[in-house]
């Protein structure tokens, strides 16, 4: 298949679904520039149409192709064959249920975006606002939800605490909407409840793999911490009431 | 011997959710409709998050003097007044009421100094007119109309592939797919159902459109006995990536020249001061796309047979801020480091102006009960569209759209869906699985994308059209011995045969459509007929499906208003404003 004088790739890629599988070799002809997915895409072409993976833009914006390449979490459309050496294993996100192959079942996330209050205006706009005002916002608003962060969060990776703790692009999204300086709402309530911010233990992996740069632990959710903590913890109202002995 | 299938009743369907299908599902569910939502991938990953540049919309934040008539006159004239000018009327008029809804609904536009919304300048647009987030305007309004569905409660039904719509006499009466995850059938009967299921760039080698753009819509709507419109009219534009090959037909946001960068060629000339003195690197993408096509073919390209798009000249914190996405895009898919090298560029297949006709009030299509609003209709852009004016259309006329089939619903028994008639679809949709020799659906989309490129480009010439019509007709034969293996769980090369199928059906109306139109204009530019003619100036070309063959015939653009006329004549204000900028 392949022709001489052409650079060629091996992938070991999973095949199989929920109820078991292995990785299998493919070798493609590889183009200069050509990532992951393109392939992934030769392979269904050429090999095998019923590999499956989700893609959709090609251009790092939806979001939509992520896996986990050489077991880091990654978009398959922006992660160039010509980084690595030797086979390239590909697998599918470990966080959430197989589907097949490297598709998985991301209705998860989905349902968790549901409990978040939306945006409630103060007022009727148009709105002025003032460019560094919204700066904050914007990045949190740069997410194209590839769920990566939720992958790689060991609340939900390795301890499995789906129910009580939402993951950091949920945090983002209520970050973005706590400090939109246009919104009335106060979401602190559920971030202590059944969003579960204070399950995050600050390792960061999230912020290191996020595909738009976005300061996810830093910006996002130690903020949101400090936030619940006016209102959950309360160490000089605490010390006050050991003194006065009032309550 | 029927499969089991779901059923999923709803006044209104709604197929796609980019833009277009999320505000017509928003305006139908306000409207008091009980509304589904349909879509091809994931909710909120459809091909409006594509989108870079921005919303054009007369806010007149900075620039005073622009208003709905400008803004109007400049989208007549980008599309060579083969537009539907009521469309362009309510479209310019009803833009910013649609971008301040957004801010309402939590989107974040950047803002001027005094707080206020931010414009930039773009092609064929006479003042600064785009507002925008950075290069990533299409995901700020497709997370904003996302989170307002959800907050509506609309049900959404992701990843179905559509196989067919269902007709009851002459009117519509449902659709029909399977859900990709695990191969289950679908029917979802509707009193209305609005399409807005995007274009059809994957016709091509080289596009910026995603994998969805394979315009199922279109192609289901015209079996269903809807009335295409202006096929023809495609839209590359002018800055595509180029280098390396993995990377090919990747947009470059017009953006790049609407905050200062210069095309040049390899001499270093600022070609465009030739071409258009006037608005030079932002005249209409036709135009560009055109001009650097030119380039290349006379002997002034890059190394790599594209032009140069330079913008060093900004600065580093300007673009990094201006332009984020252009920079990591070019620094880690090609190793460009765009605030100190140029970019490599070449046109690229990005839009199509065609597609189902539509009433201008209510996008309603020529079959009853069938809407249609954003890409896949046709009409506001006529032979060009203007960056920025795909946006506001997806709001304008998904709002119009939705509100339209929500009135319609009420008004309308449903329509019935026979059995026998589910059952021969479920036949047809599994063939592919029955055949044990057939064609692979990759590879036809790979030929069909190779003569569509070669034959059906950025110039046309009859003989190479015909090649092209005989290339779509023998494909055609090929595509109905199309084959599938394994289950229908997840199964891309299934899901693939259906996406070429309606490929094959648009690629012929397209070059049908394109060897009728004897002239040049805007996005069609014949080298065999190089003028433009008024003759065709005053008609749409029109696709029917009669006894299951395709013709082609034209009706007359309806006169223009006075009033509206006037916006357009030599001397108008909007005319001596522009000259003077």
């Amino acid at each position: 298949m392949i022709e001489q004088g052409h650079d060629s790739v091996t992938l070991r890629v999973f095949r199989g679904d929920a109820s078991g599988g292995e990785g299998r070799e493919y070798t493609v002809e590889t183009l200069p520039g050509m990532v992951v997915l393109d392939a992934l895409h030769t392979i269904q072409a050429e090999q095998d149409q019923t590999l499956a993976v989700r893609w959709n833009c090609k251009a790092a914006r939806c979001g939509s192709c992520s896996a986990e390449v050489n077991g880091r979490p990654r978009l398959l459309c922006k992660t160039r064959l010509d980084e690595f050496v030797g086979t390239i294993d590909v697998q599918p996100m470990k966080t959430f249920p197989l589907i097949k192959d490297l598709v998985t079942d991301v209705a998860f996330n989905y349902e968790v975006n549901k409990k978040i209050q939306p945006f409630t205006p103060k007022e009727q706009g148009p709105f002025r606002i003032m460019q560094e005002d919204v700066d904050r916002v914007q990045e949190f608003r740069k997410c194209i939800e590839c769920f990566l962060c939720q992958d790689v969060c060991h609340v939900l990776r390795e301890h499995g605490q789906y129910s009580a703790y939402y993951g950091p692009r949920y945090m983002v999204r209520i970050a973005a909407l706590e400090m939109h300086p246009m919104d009335a709402a106060d979401r602190r309530e559920l971030l202590h409840g059944d969003a579960g911010v204070q399950y995050c233990n600050i390792t960061k992996c999230c912020e290191e793999l996020c595909p738009e740069h976005i300061h996810i632990t830093d910006n996002a959710i130690i903020p949101l911490k400090e936030r619940v903590a006016d209102v959950h913890w309360d160490p000089l109202g605490w010390a006050i009431r050991r003194v006065t002995g009032k309550s | 011997m029927i499969e089991p299938f779901e059923t999923r009743p709803h006044d209104v369907l709604v197929m796609g959710a980019g833009g277009a299908g999320l505000r017509a599902a928003i305006a139908a569910k306000e409207a008091g409709a009980d509304v589904g939502l349909m879509c091809k991938s994931l909710l909120g990953k459809a091909h409006t998050v594509m989108a870079e540049g921005g919303i054009a919309s007369s806010l007149a934040n900075l620039d005073p003097q622009d208003g709905w008539q400008v803004h109007f006159a400049d989208t007549m004239r980008g599309g060579k007044n083969l537009n539907n000018w009521r469309m362009v009327e309510l479209f310019a008029k009803e833009a910013p009421d649609r971008v301040y809804e957004l801010e309402h609904w939590g989107a974040v536009f950047d803002r001027t100094p005094e707080g206020k919304i931010m414009q930039r300048a773009f092609g064929g647009h006479t003042y600064r007119r785009l507002c925008h987030v950075g290069d990533r305007t299409g995901l700020e309004l497709i997370r904003t109309l996302q989170d307002r569905a959800v907050a509506l409660g609309i049900p959404v039904y992701m990843e179905v592939t559509a196989t067919t719509l269902f007709t009851d006499g002459d009117r519509i009466a449902g659709a029909f797919g399977y859900f990709r995850k695990d191969g289950r059938f679908v029917l979802f009967p509707a009193k209305a159902i609005v399409l807005a299921t995007g274009g059809w760039g994957k016709l091509y080698q080289y596009t910026s459109m995603s994998w969805e753009s394979t315009g199922d819509g279109a192609a289901l709507a015209y079996r269903a006995g809807a009335v295409l419109q202006d096929m023809e009219m495609l839209q590359f534009h002018p800055t595509g990536m180029l280098w390396p090959p993995g990377v090919r037909g990747l947009l470059v946001t017009e953006g790049v020249r609407g905050e200062g960068g210069i095309l040049k060629n390899s001499k270093g000339e600022r070609f465009m001061e030739r071409i258009d003195p006037v608005r030079k690197d932002l005249a209409t993408r036709d135009v560009v796309a055109r001009a650097i096509a030119t380039e290349v073919a006379e002997g002034r390209g890059s190394p790599h047979g594209g032009v140069f798009l330079d913008i060093t000249h900004r600065g580093a914190d300007f673009i990094k801020r201006k332009l984020p996405n252009m920079y990591d895009q070019f620094e880690s898919l090609a190793n460009v480091d765009i605030t100190k090298e140029p970019m490599e560029v070449y046109p690229t297949n990005h839009y199509t102006m065609g597609g189902v006709r539509v009433d201008a009030e209510t996008g309603s299509s020529t079959l009853d009960g069938l809407f249609a609003a954003g890409e896949v209709a046709c009409g506001l852009h006529g032979a060009n569209r203007l960056g920025g004016n795909s946006l506001s259309d997806l709001l304008v006329f998904g709002k119009r759209a939705g509100d339209a089939a929500a009135a319609f619903a009420k008004e309308r028994a449903a329509g019935k869906v026979p059995e026998s008639a589910v059952a021969d679809e479920q036949r047809r949709v599994c063939e592919p699985f029955s055949r044990e020799e057939g064609e692979n659906p990759y590879a036809l989309h790979r030929e069909l994308q190779e003569t569509m490129q070669q034959n059906v480009g950025i110039f046309r010439v009859e003989s190479e059209l015909r090649t092209a019509l005989n290339d779509v007709l023998t494909l055609q034969r090929r595509v109905k011995n199309v084959r599938a293996s394994g289950s229908q769980v997840y199964n891309p090369g299934w899901h693939a045969g259906f996406d070429v199928q309606n490929m094959l059906t648009l690629a012929e109306a397209i070059v049908r459509s394109a060897i009728e139109r004897k002239e040049s204009r805007g996005g069609h530019w014949r080298t065999d007929y190089p003028q433009t003619d008024p003759e065709y100036g005053s008609k749409n070309f029109i696709t029917t499906r009669k006894d299951g063959t395709m013709k082609i015939s034209t009706l007359p653009i309806p006169p223009i208003p006075r009033e509206l006329a006037a916006l357009l004549a030599e001397g108008s204000p909007t005319r001596e404003v522009r000259q003077k900028t």
